[in-house]
C-alpha cells in the first residue's frame, strides 16, 4: 500500500495570556515601532467599535457586526500587506481597513446605508469592498490572484473568512483554484468560534480548519489569533511565500467573537456567560501591552494618551458622517452602469423630482 | 495541430477578411479579434482551452493567445463566475463560458451578488467589464438540465446587460460590444441555431450597438417580436403571411435588458398588432414585460390584444417531446391570423 499523504497541523503561540513570551519570540519583535503601531492600530478598532455600537443603539446607524475579537487578527494582515498587494475582506475587518487607509468616516457611511462608504479609498483603491454574501470574496481573491499571474506581476492577495464561511464551496473551490494554479494568494480564516448561533463543532467534523489546505495542496497552519506575534508571523511567511511565486496559503487564526454576531443578534440566546468570561481571559490587545509594558515599551502615560487621542479621532469621524448629507435619489441609477441606459432615463427623471421635493 | 484548430486559426488569423461562417464560428471570431485587439481580454470556463469548448466556440484560441489568456478551469460554476469578478476588478476584460445555460445556476450569487452591483456599490471605483457567455435553449436533442431558456431570470437583475444574438452578424458584432462594455453582460447563445445557417462575416472588428432592438422585416399589419432561436421561426412565419397577404414587422430584440422599448412601441404604432414569440415558459417569462411595456406605452394604437407564442410552463421535456414544447412557425402564424381576425 502506499501512502499518499501523511499530514500535520501545527499551532502556532508566542505569549501567554499574561503577555509573557512562551517562546522565542519571531525577529519582528524587535521591531519597536512596528509593535506599538499595531497596538494602536487595535485600540483604535476597539474604540470605533464600541462607538458604532452605541450609535446603532441611539438609531444613528444600521444594523452593525462587531469586530471584538478580531483587532488583532486585522492588524497583524494589516501590517503584512504590502501596498501595492489586494485585500479582499469580510465584514469583521475593521482593523485591517483602518491600516490600508479606509476612512472612519467611510466606514460610517457604509454601516450607516450609504454606499460612498466603499467610494474613494484612495490609499488602496483595489481593495475590494466588504462582501457580504458569506465566502463569495474567496473566489474574486484567486480571480485577482489569477490577474496578477496573467501579467506577471510580483503582488498577492489576502483574503479573509470566518469559521461558517469555510462550509461553503465558495471557499474550497478557490482554495482548489488556488492549488491548481498555483495562485499567490494567502487565506486567513478568523475563526471566532461562531457563525451567527452555530458553533463550530457542527460546521465541520475536520479537527482544524486548516488542514483544509491539504485537500486543494496548500500548506495550512493554525495560530493564536489572540497572538500577535503568531498572526504576523503566519502572514509574513505565507505573503514571502505568495510574493515569491510559491503559491497559496491557509492560516486559521483562532479567536472568539466577544460580541454578539451583529447588533441585531443577542448571543445570550444560545451561549453561555462562563464561556465568555473564559474567552476574554484571551484578549489579545490586552496581551500585547502587557508585552509592552514587560519590555519597556508602554507606559500608563502612553496609554492615557492614546485612549484620548482615539476618542477624539472617532467622534470627529462621527461628527462628519453626522453632518454628510444623503446622496440624491438619482444616485441609485448613476451608478447602475457606465452610462444610463435609455431604458432608465425615465426612472431617473422620476427620482431626479423626488430629489427636487416636487411632484413625482 | 487537430485539422479543426488549424482551420479555426487560418480563420482567425485573416484581417478585414469576409467569411460565410455559421453562428459558433462567428462567436469565435469575435473572440479571437477581441484578443487580438486587447491584451486585457482573457477566456475561461471548463474544456475551453485544449479541447476548444464543447460547442468548439473557442476552438484555437490556446493554440494562438497561449495558457495564460486562455485558461481551463476546474469544474466549479460558482468559481468561475466569481473568478471573472475578481479579474474583471484588476482591469481584466473576462469572458466566461458556462458549458450550458443549465449550469449556472451555481453561479447566480456571484452574478446577482457581486458582478451586477459592483460598480454601484464602491459608486464607481471598481467595476466588472466582463462577458459570461452560454448556449442556452433546446432543440438539439440534449440530456436533461441542457436545453432551458430562463433568460429572463437575468433580465430581472438591475446592473447586468442580457444580449441574445440571433444570427452570425449579430453574434460577431454583438459579441464584440459585450466585450468592450465596461459592465457586466450575460451573452446567451442560441445553440438550436448555432449551424443552422452560414452568413457572410466581415471580420473588420466593427461591434453592432447593444441596448438596441434590431428591425429585420419591415410590415404594416402586424409586429413581430422575438429574441434567439425563435427568431428563425418567426422569420419564416412572416415570409407564410406574405404568401397570406399579411405584412409582418420582425423585430429582433437581442438586448432584452436594458430594453429598448422605443424601437418595439414605434413599430406597434405603426402595425397595431404585436405578437411576441420566445421558446421560454410563458409565466414570468420576458414577453410578459415587453407585452405590458406595449400596454403601458401603445395602447391606444393597439387594434387587438398582445398575444404570446411561447412554450408552455412546464419543466423543458426530455428531447423526445422537445419538438412539441417550442413553438412553431404555424403557432405563430395563427396566432397572427386570431390578432388580424380582431
Amino acid at each position: 500500500m502506499k501512502q499518499h499523504h501523511d499530514f500535520t497541523v501545527v499551532s502556532a503561540r508566542y505569549l501567554d495570556t499574561a503577555g509573557k513570551p512562551l517562546d522565542t519570540l519571531p525577529e519582528m519583535a524587535s521591531d519597536t515601532p512596528r509593535l506599538r503601531d499595531a497596538y494602536r492600530n487595535m485600540v483604535l478598532t476597539r474604540t470605533l467599535d464600541q462607538k458604532i455600537i452605541a450609535l446603532q443603539r441611539t438609531g444613528k446607524c444600521g444594523t452593525y457586526p462587531s469586530v471584538l475579537g478580531h483587532e488583532v487578527i486585522g492588524t497583524a494582515i494589516g501590517q503584512c500587506l504590502a501596498h501595492h498587494d489586494v485585500f479582499v475582506p469580510y465584514y469583521r475587518d475593521q482593523a485591517t481597513q483602518l491600516m490600508r487607509g479606509v476612512s472612519i468616516v467611510n466606514m460610517l457611511l457604509y454601516w450607516g446605508g450609504d454606499e460612498r462608504g466603499s467610494a474613494g479609498w484612495e490609499r488602496c483603491p483595489e481593495d475590494l469592498p466588504i462582501s457580504v454574501p458569506i465566502a463569495t470574496q474567496c473566489c474574486h481573491a484567486v480571480g485577482i490572484a489569477a490577474a496578477m499571474r496573467v501579467r506577471d506581476e510580483k503582488r498577492a492577495v489576502v483574503v479573509t473568512l470566518g469559521d461558517g464561511a469555510t462550509s461553503k464551496g465558495d471557499f474550497l473551490e478557490s482554495i482548489n483554484l488556488a492549488g491548481a494554479w498555483h495562485l499567490p494568494v494567502v487565506f486567513v480564516v478568523a475563526n471566532n468560534q461562531w457563525a451567527i448561533s452555530t458553533p463550530r463543532g457542527l460546521q465541520t467534523g475536520s479537527e482544524t480548519i486548516a488542514q483544509k489546505a491539504i485537500s486543494g495542496g496548500l500548506p495550512g497552519v493554525v495560530v493564536d489569533g489572540n497572538d500577535y506575534f503568531a498572526v504576523s508571523d503566519a502572514v509574513d511567511h505565507a505573503l514571502e511565500r505568495a510574493h515569491g511565486g510559491k503559491g497559496a496559503s491557509v492560516i486559521e487564526a483562532v479567536t472568539y467573537r466577544l460580541g454578539d454576531h451583529t447588533t441585531a443578534d443577542d448571543a445570550t440566546r444560545y451561549r453561555g456567560a462562563e464561556e465568555l468570561k473564559t474567552a476574554w481571559e484571551q484578549d489579545g490587545i490586552k496581551r500585547l501591552q502587557s508585552y509592552l509594558h514587560s519590555v519597556g515599551q508602554w507606559d500608563a502615560d502612553q496609554e492615557k494618551q492614546l485612549q484620548a487621542h482615539c476618542k477624539e479621532m472617532v467622534e470627529k469621524a462621527v461628527h462628519r458622517y453626522l453632518e454628510t448629507a444623503p446622496e440624491p435619489p438619482t444616485a441609485m441609477v448613476d451608478y447602475l452602469f457606465d452610462t444610463v441606459p435609455t431604458a432608465l432615463q425615465g426612472q431617473r427623471e422620476k427620482l431626479a423630482r423626488i430629489g427636487q421635493g416636487g411632484a413625482v | 495541430m487537430n485539422a479543426s484548430v488549424e482551420k479555426a486559426i487560418n480563420h482567425q488569423q485573416g484581417t478585414d477578411v469576409s467569411r460565410d461562417v455559421t453562428l459558433v464560428e462567428a462567436v469565435n471570431m469575435a473572440l479571437a479579434r477581441a484578443m487580438e485587439n486587447d491584451d486585457n481580454v482573457v477566456v475561461l470556463g471548463e474544456d475551453i482551452a485544449t479541447n476548444g469548448g464543447v460547442f468548439r466556440a473557442t476552438v484555437g484560441l490556446k493554440e494562438r493567445f497561449g495558457y495564460k489568456r486562455v485558461m481551463d478551469t476546474p469544474l466549479a460554476e460558482t468559481l468561475i463566475a466569481g473568478t471573472a469578478v475578481g479579474m474583471a476588478t484588476q482591469g481584466l476584460r473576462p469572458v466566461a463560458e458556462f458549458q450550458f445555460m443549465g449550469f449556472i445556476y451555481a453561479g447566480l450569487e456571484q452574478i446577482i451578488s457581486h458582478a451586477a452591483r459592483m460598480r454601484n456599490r464602491t459608486r464607481g471605483r471598481l467595476h466588472c467589464p466582463l462577458v459570461y457567455r452560454a448556449p442556452f435553449g433546446g432543440g438539439i436533442h440534449a440530456p436533461e438540465h441542457h436545453s432551458e431558456s430562463t433568460e429572463a431570470l437575468f433580465a430581472h437583475i438591475p446592473g447586468l446587460r442580457v444580449v441574445i444574438p440571433s444570427s452570425p452578424q449579430r453574434a460577431y458584432g454583438l459579441l464584440l460590444a459585450a466585450i468592450r462594455n465596461p459592465d457586466p453582460v450575460i451573452f446567451l447563445e442560441p445553440k438550436r441555431i448555432y449551424r443552422a445557417v452560414t452568413q457572410t462575416v466581415k471580420d473588420n472588428g466593427d461591434a453592432l450597438p447593444l441596448d438596441t432592438c434590431f428591425t429585420l422585416r419591415e410590415g404594416d399589419d402586424v409586429t413581430l417580436i422575438s429574441w434567439g432561436a425563435s427568431v428563425m421561426e418567426t422569420l419564416l412565419a412572416a415570409d407564410r403571411l406574405e404568401e397570406q397577404g399579411v405584412s409582418a414587422e420582425v423585430i429582433d430584440v437581442a438586448t432584452i435588458s436594458p430594453l429598448d422599448r422605443e424601437t418595439l412601441l414605434c413599430s406597434v404604432a405603426k402595425t397595431g398588432r404585436a405578437v411576441i414569440v420566445h421558446e421560454a415558459c410563458r409565466n414570468g417569462g420576458f414577453g410578459a414585460e415587453v407585452a405590458a411595456s406595449i400596454a403601458e406605452g401603445a395602447f391606444l394604437d393597439l387594434q387587438a390584444p398582445v398575444v404570446r407564442v411561447t412554450g408552455y410552463d412546464t419543466i423543458m421535456p426530455y428531447y423526445r417531446n422537445e419538438a412539441n414544447y417550442l413553438p412553431k412557425t404555424e403557432d405563430i402564424v395563427q396566432a397572427v391570423e386570431e390578432v388580424i381576425a380582431l
